[in-house]
């Protein structure tokens, strides 16, 4: 019976721990949701992060790429990604191999993806140029009525069923729903351990970001205004990529828990040498990070007048992180707004969400399987290559390896729809062809 | 800072979308300002004027026919496409991406029915003139 009065309603108070993107994007949502249905909420973000300070006092940590799914949804929800947050537009990425490297360029010619930092930028930067990427989403949330608590949370307890959040100056506040949005890269998880939640963490994996300062110039000259992906025979390496940002590139490696081995044999590479100015020194750099990224889902990321929504909860196996906390964020304001705030609620009508993103990573495993196997041999490289360069020339429409690389690597569409491309039979008889050639040719 | 500009940029005068094509996407104005005009056959009528943040071309996103107007650059203007296939898939996995687009149509469905009421009205008073006209002559 109780579960029933669990609404939102005028006066009605909410609660947001961690104010990146998902954060953000959840309080945006509701305060609109909420307009739209006359309903007056009040709503606080607790975030100490201060988003105009360069280096980790206002970085969360990511290889920052906004994916073209992304940037179109955004635009089409009323959010413009301006010139002053997005560092670069991306209309186009290089892959590297020791076989050789293929530009692919995006299909209609426009710069649809956006190269952003968290923050406004890395630890020794002189001149903040840009506007930090969360930074810009905060600010459209306050714009709708959302309060900053720059405070971090020391302790949650629970009265009368809701949830009472302390953060170290503050007094305590009630809330009728705790959205949490922590992210996994901080201490937060131990607020919970005694709130007796069915929830559990996502398994993780250290991953690796740094940031060279190259200069507008420099940037523009070598890396332009493409990704540059690596495929290289290197144990444990699933993905690296070299961004290109205002000044700064930044090289993001993801795999099984990057370390130190790894990124010298990856940096020391000619293939990444390459796409530096000559005799550049690949072992200092400018800022550094090696932030987890989950690996797996929670185990139950919601319970009455609770919802963990972001990398805390569920995210995209390895690409388009916040792409999946505008996803999840998206379904959890929706349930609040219209459905209520049980744990009924949100298994009902939050978790079918985060389900098809869990199912989608499964995809997504078989298809790093198959990318591990294609790193690992040098004739399935060549014909990877071979395929793409002439698909590339042809200028025609049937771009079927450039598109699923494309997708793979930007995440720009979901794992199972670009599984179901490389079972195609004309993709598989041009890769077979290829891969033919590539061992008698 | 033009780095991180997104989308495509198009110059003064240079067409987007043109009348009668086939379309499979729509559009949102990052910076600067296009106008929508209907090619007669011996003239052009310009319908609207669409700026920052606005969207055009939505009807190809719902419907299967060509484009029913010509859209031009207003000085330099920079748009990014939404594909149908992208857009349709996330509607269907969130309806309420559709607000807003709902939002829109619904304030231009009561800014033309505002032009055709004003034109009828115009239209009235010509082909009835006021009988003290008359009485003047």
């Amino acid at each position: 019976m109780e579960n029933q009065n669990l609404k939102l309603d005028d006066g009605s108070r909410i609660g947001v721990i961690g104010g990146g993107p998902a954060g953000s994007f959840f309080s945006i949502f509701v305060l609109d949701m909420a307009r739209r249905m006359g309903i007056d909420l009040h709503l606080d973000i607790y975030e100490p992060r201060d988003y105009t300070s360069p280096g980790p006092k206002g970085c969360n940590m990511c290889g920052g790429i906004i994916s073209e799914t992304l940037v179109q949804n955004l635009a089409t929800e009323g959010i413009n990604l301006p010139p002053s947050v997005v560092q670069r537009g991306i209309d186009s990425y290089v892959m590297h191999m020791d076989v050789g490297s293929v530009r692919i360029d995006t299909p209609l010619q426009e710069k649809r993806i956006g190269a952003v930092h968290r923050g406004p930028g890395p630890r020794d930067v002189k001149e903040i140029k840009w506007a930090s990427f969360d930074g810009h989403l905060q600010s459209l949330a306050i714009g709708r009525g959302a309060n900053i608590v720059k405070e971090r949370v020391s302790e949650i307890g629970r009265v009368d069923g809701k949830f009472q959040i302390k953060s170290r100056s503050g007094s305590p506040e009630t809330y009728d729903l705790l959205a949490v949005a922590t992210g996994i890269n901080t201490g937060a998880m131990r607020l919970f351990e005694n709130l007796d939640l069915p929830f559990e963490p996502p398994s993780t994996t250290k991953t690796f970001i740094c940031e060279f300062f190259l200069g507008l110039d420099q940037i523009e000259q070598i890396l332009g205004s493409s990704m540059h992906v690596f495929l290289l025979d290197l144990p444990r390496l699933e993905f690296a990529a070299i961004i290109p940002k205002g000044d700064y590139a930044s090289v993001c490696m993801l795999g099984d828990e990057i370390d130190k081995e790894l990124i010298e044999s990856f940096m020391g590479s000619n293939e990444v040498k390459d796409r530096f100015p000559p005799q550049w020194n690949l072992k200092v750099f400018n800022c550094q990070c090696s932030p987890r990224i989950a690996m797996t889902s929670a185990r139950q990321p919601f319970d009455d007048r609770i919802v963990f929504i972001g990398d805390i909860g569920v995210t995209r196996l390895y690409k388009d992180g916040i792409g999946a906390a505008y996803r999840v964020a998206k379904a959890a304001a929706t349930t609040v707004i219209f459905q209520g705030l049980s744990g009924e609620d949100f298994k009902e009508h939050y978790w079918p969400t985060c389900r098809n993103i869990e199912i989608d990573n499964s995809i997504g495993k078989i298809i790093f399987m198959v990318t591990e196997l294609i790193q690992k041999s040098k004739i399935a490289r060549r014909a990877v290559l071979r395929m793409t360069a002439a698909e590339q020339k042809e200028d025609g429409p049937q771009m079927r390896m450039s598109t699923v690389l494309w997708d793979t690597f930007t995440g720009s569409a979901p794992y199972r729809e670009i599984f179901l491309r490389t079972l195609h039979p004309v993709f598989l008889l041009r890769l077979f062809g290829n891969l033919a050639r590539s061992l008698f040719g | 800072m033009d780095t991180g500009a997104l989308g495509k940029v198009y110059q003064n005068g240079e067409v987007i979308v043109r009348q009668g094509e086939v379309g499979d996407c729509m559009f949102v104005i990052q910076e600067g300002e296009v106008e929508i005009i209907a090619e007669m056959e011996d003239c052009e009528v310009r319908l609207a004027v669409r700026k920052e943040g606005d969207f055009f071309g939505e009807m190809a996103i719902f419907e299967r026919d060509v484009r029913m107007a010509t859209v031009r650059a207003l000085g330099e203007v920079r748009v990014l496409t939404v594909d149908k296939k992208n857009f349709l898939r996330r509607i269907h996995e969130d309806p309420s991406l559709a607000f807003r687009l709902v939002e829109t149509m619904s304030s231009r469905i009561r800014e033309l029915s505002e032009e055709v009421a004003q034109h009828k009205e115009t239209r009235e008073q010509i082909e009835e003139p006021d009988p003290c006209d008359d009485q003047i002559e």
